[in-house]
């Protein structure tokens, strides 16, 4: 997958997209990024805590452990959160 | 749980869903799904269209197909993508190219959240226009031609497979490129007038499976709106969620209000609701019978035991009713040949379902093209010989 | 950050389930 994009950086402050509607369901999230067309889904309510969360918090760190992330957790949700800055449904806040 | 399973049990609100606004249309195509040539006078008012997108929005539906008929000779069809853009819902909207003028083109491409879908239905106008037309070519490529100078980013040319374009695959995608287009490419249903052309026009299977191996090799730019799931049987899935989303995750609301499963399926017996009644669409979508049924799992019926249920999924349930096939069997163009037997299994007996939403114009439905209309002046009484009969002249004094 | 569940050589018995699924939605089936 090419890599146009800055490279993701968990430690600066990030945001949902502008172009990204988020739409809780009862297992998780839909994401529809309305330049890409692209339709994610966030499979569990703690991502969706977390990627909401985004612009309230100065990094992404800070983001996963407000939602309560547990430690052995997190790379996996730094990971998901990478893919998610790649696919541009989340970004750095300007 | 994988997504595909989530949506299989139907979701709070479409994820989208196709909106056709007018049953009229300037053009007649001999497989028009929806059977659309005339407008019909129950259409919904601006006002009721606005209200249905207020739902829309309430609702968080991301975005909506508006379509037809052409939706683009309703006088309020630039209005009404208007207002949706701007109420957080997205457009994308089938056309032929009628109306798609360099002033319109250039609205467009100043329009976010706004996309274009051109029909188009043969590489050249021999073949496009044996199905939809005299001059329907040539109004498709001077749409692309205006969207393209006026920047519009990627339109969408959406070819429907027959018989006669399959060998044409290649030339499509040229066509794409040429004018900064995304190919996609969907199924021939037997639905509304495909009904009558679909025994000619459906891919034999040897096209079928010329398709999935250009798709297989060619497609990963191509989108196919994921109709051709049925052809995954022959291997690997092709891209998409292999699911049909029919009264799950999306639906139709028809020109009337009324809102079917699908648009392929304009028949009484996928017919859920109607935005008129109280609650609105939100009502139909959320407590109709016939969704609940949809959304309930499906047993595969026959099929289940087949080894590519996972990806077919029995197929797509439009095609197996408007062939009279029963609904828990294999689809008519099954790639393993079950289709074709129960096909040539259907009895004298089988009844064949037919839609009595038809709005087609005059020509016969299995005529070959469209019938030209002249408008031209009529006498005010039929019998007058009197050239000026029925003409207002002034008379002095009054 | 110290690799607690990192084992790309040996299958771990429990695969770890990633945790966003992107699917392309163009018209979805059944939808223009």
């Amino acid at each position: 997958m090419s890599t146009d994009g800055p490279v993701f950086n968990p430690e600066l402050p990030h945001r949902c997209s502008p172009q990204v509607a988020l739409r809780p369901e009862p297992f998780g999230a839909l994401v529809y990024h309305f330049g890409t067309r692209r339709l994610s889904f966030l499979k569990t309510p703690q991502l969706v805590e977390v990627v909401s969360g985004l612009e309230r918090h100065p990094s992404v760190h800070a983001a996963i452990e407000a939602a309560g992330v547990e430690e052995a957790q997190r790379p996996a949700y730094l990971r998901a959160l990478a893919g998610l800055a790649a696919n541009g449904t989340i970004e750095e806040r300007p | 749980m994988k997504l595909v399973e989530h949506f299989q049990y139907g979701l709070n609100s479409p994820i989208c869903l196709t909106w056709e606004l007018t049953y009229a249309c300037n053009l007649a195509c001999v497989h028009c799904l929806s059977s659309s040539g005339r407008r019909d006078p129950r259409e919904l008012t601006t006002a009721e269209a606005k209200a249905v997108i207020d739902e829309l929005q309430r609702m968080q539906v991301f975005y909506v197909n508006i379509g037809g008929g052409e939706p683009t000779v309703r006088p309020d069809f630039w209005e009404l993508v208007d207002y949706a853009v701007t109420h957080d819902v997205g457009v994308k909207f089938s056309t032929n190219g009628i109306k798609l003028d360099e002033a319109r083109a250039a609205q467009l491409a100043a329009t976010d959240y706004v996309d274009v879908q051109i029909s188009l239905d043969g590489a050249t106008p021999e073949v496009n226009d044996h199905v939809r037309g005299p001059g329907s070519y040539a109004t498709a490529i001077r749409a692309l031609e205006n969207l393209a100078a006026a920047g519009f980013g990627k339109p969408k040319i959406s070819v429907v497979v027959t018989r006669q374009n399959v060998d044409q695959l290649d030339e499509f995608k040229a066509i794409a490129d040429r004018f900064g287009a995304q190919l996609r490419i969907t199924r021939l249903r037997p639905s509304g007038r495909g009904a009558d052309v679909w025994d000619e026009l459906h891919p034999t299977a040897e096209q079928q499976r010329q398709l999935y191996d250009w798709l297989v090799a060619h497609g990963e730019d191509v989108l196919t709106g994921d109709s051709f799931f049925h052809l995954s049987a022959y291997g690997e899935a092709l891209p998409g969620l292999n699911l049909c989303g029919a009264g799950r995750v999306v639906c139709l609301i028809d020109p009337v209000g009324d809102v079917y499963a699908c648009p392929f399926a304009i028949h009484e017996n996928f017919l859920a609701g109607n935005v008129r009644s109280p609650g609105g669409f939100e009502a139909v979508w959320r407590t109709s019978e016939l969704f609940a049924e949809l959304r309930r799992p499906q047993t595969g019926g026959a099929c289940r035991s087949c080894g590519f249920y996972d990806s077919c999924q029995g197929g797509c349930m439009a095609a197996k009713f408007f062939t009279g096939l029963p609904l828990d069997g294999p689809d008519p163009e099954c790639v393993r040949g079950l289709g074709e037997q129960a096909l040539a299994a259907r009895g004298p007996d089988t009844v064949i379902p037919k839609s009595d939403v038809d709005h087609s114009r005059s020509a016969p439905r299995n005529s070959r093209g469209p019938v030209p209309v002249t408008i031209g002046m009529r006498p005010d009484r039929a019998c007058d010989e009197n050239p000026l009969a029925g003409l207002k002249v002034p008379v002095a004094g009054r | 950050m110290s690799p607690t569940s990192e084992s790309q050589a040996a299958e771990e018995p429990v695969v770890e389930e990633s945790l966003v699924e992107e699917v392309s939605i163009d018209g979805m089936c059944g939808v223009y």
